[in-house]
């Protein structure tokens, strides 16, 4: 039988001081992707091992690893698109470890919680309006899909232990700025408590995006920009207070 | 290594919300907004529930491009495709409801796709009179469960996800807890609640060709049922015209009804649209269990393509037009089956993905008929009869998540909190730490024998032989399920998961089977080729409820529905 050799990360870090990897015989099958050979660990060989996995379909963002290194959503990564002989999956390193490959991502939630929640404007006439073309910017960002690779990938949160809330964060926070009828601007809350001003535009959040959301260019550039005209231009204050808000028509 | 857990953590609260999928943050959010402290438990993590995958839309009835529609339109396309056997009340309050939950949702944050006038914009979906799904492209769900999470968030509303719950517990006949395993610490939680809502979704995943996400098991069926609530319609299991067939690793994910709601057509390897065969009004927009039919029939038929599925061509519309409004089923085909569906066909065979019986519930309040319990969403039953109309789940979901949630914390207002049997509390964690940390049946192995037996025997058409040999089978797991045990300790071991979610698949398998024997007719999904036509006699609802000497069934008359009501459908034909 033709097979595919899968090294897995393994580690319990209440038992264990260091992990290690282990290698994994998985049958090759047409078309097959690295959840798959996962799966098939998990249902013959062993069990126990913790690993994440829901909808097999790159819609949940729950299968989030590292492979060979890179961020990656294991449902989507086709066996026959890597280059190496090896397979290596890892857990993403941004976040405290669990168990294997599962790692506890629960911070993003007491971020999401401190970002200024939709607001709408008040006396909006209903049932309210909006036109096609004002919806698209904000559709961009909700495609997301919560897989949290563009925080892994992120050196600011790997490296430097900021207080950057992460490029998932500022996807958010532009969705609902970009939103038509919202009413308030979160980009001074962005740049002043959620670090914006940290992040040094490499793109490497846009790069591993499995739903190819413009990260850097369509919502970090643009808060960051929004912030800055906000605090040094008191005209431009002025102007935006009275219409819509930037990037609404 | 065993990790021994001889404590577990105790939390507080009026309504205990199990499942975090749309119906039960809707919940949470009502319960929570009318006054009472509420917990949400979620299998997975939070936003991960299998209502991410819906795709084509919410049916309400808003009229934003049919002026015509109505409420009244959508109850009796409800109650047609339900053939006759859905909870009158239910189907009216979602026609009725549906509207004002679609407006609030946009209330909350989430953005529709919109009519050239700056309203709703609605589509065709199969079944229904007019265009009625309100929709964000083919992302739907994921919409839905993004601006829920946001809400709840934004609420002092307490959520613990990755947390399995295994039992109920009740003092007396009332529901007054529950004791639940928190994967991620392998702590068990016992939670003493006023009331409980049960909406932890569907049981897909005891076939092996499905649409379902890894979370849909069936828990909540077995959780209530165990705690003897009444489970209704188990042998109404849809399966969807049109999932993925290749390759292996995604067979049976759903091809959204979009693609055929935005003019996508049928084939069969001859090139011939076989629907004008089947259904030359309708077509391929035609109810559900009859694409999926005929689908079924050509493959049968050896004009199947070559993956074994028929063809589902929309190349006609032009490239633009595809991504913009199929953006996730261009991506699917394109990184999962390398198929750029602009250009190629794609193929698509029947995948289950979803049931439209479950627990019984009071239409107004959701609650079940063990006090202090309640449940909404595709784990409850009434509203879809022997069929469900696309589009009415996400519209269920809202409704009637709202309802549990109003229903669940009016409950809770009523009652003082309950008191926990503590050596109940003792026995079920031994169970569970029972079945960890040794060797034992691999779980798996389990799991997969029933899926083959429910996709092999209690297919899309049974018989009496199968329906026989497949009850054998289940009965015969159950037996083996009490062996099952895995290695590891009570941390993150999704194979001790897999051990206890068996006992909820196993009760799930054996109601579809139990009910699919006693329905000696053909009604919506439930087709037998021993008895093909419909019988009056049996239009009726099967109940399901635990006895002491295992599961009984009775057969219960549809509540009579009021005149007014009756003016406003088709009389049923046989």
């Amino acid at each position: 039988m033709d097979t595919i050799t899968v090294s897995v990360y393994r580690r319990d870090p209440s038992l264990e001081k260091e992990g290690k990897f282990v290698d994994y015989e998985v049958p090759r099958e047409e078309g097959m992707v690295v959840l798959d050979a996962m799966k098939y660990i998990e249902k013959h060989i062993d069990p126990s091992l913790s690993l994440r996995w829901n909808c097999m379909a790159g819609k949940c963002g729950s299968c989030s690893a590292e492979i060979n290194y890179k961020p990656s959503l294991m449902c989507k990564a086709r066996i026959d698109s890597l280059k190496s002989g090896k397979i290596r999956v890892s857990p993403i390193a941004a976040y405290p470890l669990i168990k294997d490959l599962v790692t506890d991502v629960s911070e993003n939630w007491a971020l999401l919680k401190r970002i200024p929640k939709f607001t709408p404007r008040e006396g909006l006439e209903k049932p309210w309006r909006i036109s096609q073309v004002d919806i698209e910017r904000s559709k961009e960002f909700k495609k997301c899909i919560e897989c949290f690779l563009c925080q892994d990938v992120c050196h600011v949160i790997r490296e430097h232990n900021s207080d950057y809330f992460g490029p998932r964060h500022v996807v958010k926070a532009a969705s609902l700025d970009m939103h038509p009828l919202d009413a308030i601007d979160r980009s001074e809350f962005m740049n002043k408590d959620a670090g914006l001003g940290y992040c040094n535009i490499t793109k490497c959040c846009t790069e591993v995006c499995p739903e190819e959301i413009h990260i850097t260019d369509n919502a970090i550039i643009p808060e960051k920009e929004r912030a800055v005209n906000l605090s040094y231009d008191p005209l431009a204050m002025l102007v935006r207070s009275r219409r819509n808000k930037g990037g609404k028509k | 290594m065993r990790y021994m857990s001889s404590k577990f953590i105790d939390h507080e609260t009026d309504v205990l919300i199990i499942g975090a999928g749309g119906a039960g943050m809707r919940a949470a959010i009502s319960a929570f907004d009318s006054g009472s402290r509420v917990t949400i438990l979620s299998k997975s993590l939070l936003g991960k529930a299998h209502t991410v995958m819906a795709e084509g839309g919410i049916a309400a009835a808003l009229a934003n491009v049919d002026s015509k529609d109505s409420w009244e339109v959508h109850f009796a396309d409800t109650i047609e495709e339900g053939v006759y056997i859905s909870n009158y009340r239910m189907a009216e309050l979602l026609a009725r409801e549906a509207p004002e939950r679609v407006r609030e949702l946009e209330e909350y944050g989430a953005l529709f796709d919109r009519t050239p006038e700056g309203t709703i914009m609605q589509r065709a979906f199969g079944a229904h009179t007019y265009r009625r799904l309100c929709h964000v492209g083919d992302r739907t769900g994921l919409e839905i469960i993004r601006t829920l999470e946001d809400q709840i968030l934004h609420r002092d509303i307490k959520f613990f996800d990755e947390l399995y719950v295994t039992k109920l517990l009740k003092e007396g006949n009332r529901v007054v807890g529950a004791i639940g395993l928190k994967l991620n610490t392998g702590d068990f939680y016992v939670f003493n609640s006023k009331t409980v809502v049960v909406s932890t979704g569907g049981c897909g995943r005891i076939y092996k060709v499905t649409s379902n996400s890894w979370e849909s098991t069936g828990d909540g069926l077995g959780l209530a049922y165990e705690a003897g609530a009444e489970l209704m319609d188990m042998e109404m299991i849809q399966f969807h015209p049109t999932g993925m067939v290749f390759p292996p690793g995604v067979k049976g994910l759903l091809v959204t009804e979009g693609v055929r709601g935005e003019g996508g057509i049928l084939l069969n390897s001859q090139g011939e649209r076989f629907m004008e065969r089947y259904s030359p009004k309708k077509m391929e927009l035609d109810a559900r269990d009859i694409v999926a039919r005929a689908n079924y029939a050509e493959i049968m038929a050896g004009r199947a393509t070559p993956h074994g599925g028929v063809y589902l061509d929309i190349t006609h519309k032009g490239a633009d037009f595809i991504k913009r409004k199929l953006p996730s089923m261009y991506k699917q085909y394109m990184d999962f089956a390398g198929v750029d569906i602009t250009k190629e066909k794609m193929e698509v065979a029947p995948t289950v993905h979803y049931q439209m019986g479950g627990i019984q519930v009071d239409p107004e309040t959701t609650a079940t008929n063990v006090p202090g319990l309640f449940a909404s969403g595709e784990v409850a039953s009434g509203l879809h009869g022997a069929n469900r109309l696309g589009g009415n789940s996400l519209a269920d979901i809202l409704v009637f998540g709202k309802r549990s949630g109003d229903g669940a914390s009016a409950y809770a207002k009523s009652v003082s909190m309950g008191k926990i049997d503590e050596a109940e509390v003792s026995r079920e964690i031994e169970r569970v730490e029972s079945l960890v940390g040794k060797e034992g049946i691999n779980p798996h192995s389990i799991a997969s024998k029933l899926e083959d037996a429910m996709s092999e025997l209690v297919g899309i058409i049974r018989n009496e032989e199968n329906l026989s040999k497949a009850l054998g089978i289940i009965l015969e797991l159950k037996d083996t399920s009490k062996k099952s045990a895995v290695q590891g300790s009570l941390k993150y071991n999704k194979g001790l998961l897999q051990v206890l979610e068996l006992q909820s698949m196993l009760t799930a398998a054996e109601a579809i089977v139990k009910g699919a024997i006693e329905r000696k007719e053909s009604r919506g999904a439930h087709a037998r080729s021993d008895y093909p036509k419909k019988n009056p006699d049996m239009r009726k609802n099967i109940i399901y409820k635990k006895g002491e000497n295992g599961m009984k069934i009775e057969w219960r008359e549809v509540p009579a529905m009021p005149e007014e009501l009756k003016k406003l459908v088709n009389p049923e034909e046989y």
